[in-house]
């Protein structure tokens, strides 16, 4: 199932002069998704940037049905929506757009939970790596070593793999995705569409501000975190689990560019020396072979 | 009557500019050079805010109201014919 750009709606889905910041990834990401769908689809968002960003009422950006719903409880909410949605026999997607805090912090038991009951949900976790809208405090998805408000020095404790945790949750489908693929991650959503039960999307939207690079960088960025092997695309289908073409040339190691090009562009990583970034390629390398030895287990 | 009241303050439309005109955020402005533009439409597939449009006949117009110079598509084009301008007139 190929894609192409120019078969893209090119209706306007999200209204220009919204209030995100310049270069922002999850306009990036939400637009993409919109596209996927052709707009069919209701949206549910827990708090974060995503609730912000549609702008002051009685006025919104957002050109699909959104819910606005309190951190914790998006999960719970999409289910009763799912379930309200097929008894008047509709049979859309109802799609969860939640942040990492949403996902992996605060309203962690509500997806656990939704996941466990195999709502007929898509689920796609938009990662900007902390809490960008209260101010950049460290996440459950922040990485080792990364700057936040709340880790000065740098976060001392390892990152979250949500999409494997997910993928524990023996649900449907679990993919990973990124802002800079957007072929790769609209065939996802697509895929996911079909499918009944609990769907699970991991997508990496690095963010200007709180990454502290320039906001022209956004795709560069995204880009290069795939490219330095930092980011795996992987998708499990129903028992099969394959890395996604994009990702595919940098199983071989040697094919990855420098860790260095990805974090030197990065503020939240100026702190990081030689020997942490030894340990981070050490630490890349792991979960390569996680994932590797996972394709060779679900095929 | 009383419920139509209580849900307008409930409902939102969409509508552009909801966060108003946000083109007085930008510094840089950008600027594509038609002539060499090889309408791939990247620019707009990549554009956070939709300000690009991709024409029907695939060149691109970019609207200057909401743009917020965030200089992504200049980064993103192929042949890197979008040239960000400062602006001078505030």
């Amino acid at each position: 199932m190929s894609i192409r750009i120019d078969q893209l709606p090119r209706d306007k889905f999200i209204m220009p002069g919204t209030a995100a910041c310049p270069g922002c990834p999850l306009l990036i990401g939400l637009r993409q998704v919109m596209m996927a769908l052709n707009g069919k689809m209701s949206l549910v968002i827990p708090a974060g940037c995503s609730s912000v960003i549609p702008g002051m009422s009685p006025a919104t950006s957002y050109g699909v049905p959104t819910i606005h719903v309190p951190f914790a409880s998006s999960p719970a909410v999409a289910s009763g929506l799912v379930s309200a949605v097929r008894m008047r026999g509709n049979n859309g997607p109802v799609v969860v757009w939640a942040g990492d805090g949403a996902s992996s912090d605060i309203g962690f038991a509500a997806l656990s939970g939704a996941a466990a009951r195999n709502e007929d949900l898509i689920y796609i976790l938009a990662d900007n790596e902390a809490y960008m809208n209260t101010g950049i405090q460290a996440s459950g998805t922040t990485p080792w070593m990364a700057w936040t408000t709340t880790s000065p020095n740098g976060k001392t404790e390892e990152r979250k793999e949500m999409a494997l945790i997910m993928l524990m949750h023996k649900i449907p489908y679990v993919a990973t995705a990124s802002i800079a693929y957007p072929l790769d991650f609209i065939a996802k959503v697509r895929k996911a569409s079909q499918i009944r039960g609990f769907k699970f999307i991991h997508l990496y939207a690095p963010c200007p501000p709180g990454l502290k690079f320039d906001d022209s960088y956004t795709v560069k960025i995204a880009q290069l975190a795939v490219e330095t092997g930092i980011w795996v695309l992987w998708e499990y289908n129903q028992g099969k689990l394959t890395i996604s073409p994009p990702s595919a040339m940098y199983k071989d190691k040697s094919k990855r560019k420098p860790l260095s090009e990805y974090m030197k562009l990065q503020g939240r990583f100026s702190k990081v020396g030689e020997d942490a970034m030894k340990i981070y390629e050490a630490k890349i390398d792991a979960y390569w072979n996680t994932i590797l030895k996972l394709s060779e287990l679900y095929k | 009557m009383a419920d139509l009241e209580f849900t307008k303050y409930l409902l939102s439309r969409p509508a552009p500019g909801s966060a108003g005109a946000t083109g007085t955020w930008r510094t840089y402005r950008p600027v594509v050079n038609q002539d060499k533009c090889i309408k791939c439409g990247l620019c707009w597939l990549y554009c956070p805010e939709d300000t690009i449009d991709w024409l029907e006949d695939k060149s691109v117009r970019i609207n200057y109201d909401y743009c917020k110079g965030c200089g992504v598509c200049a980064e993103v084009c192929p042949v890197k014919v979008i040239d960000m301008v400062k602006e001078t007139v505030v």
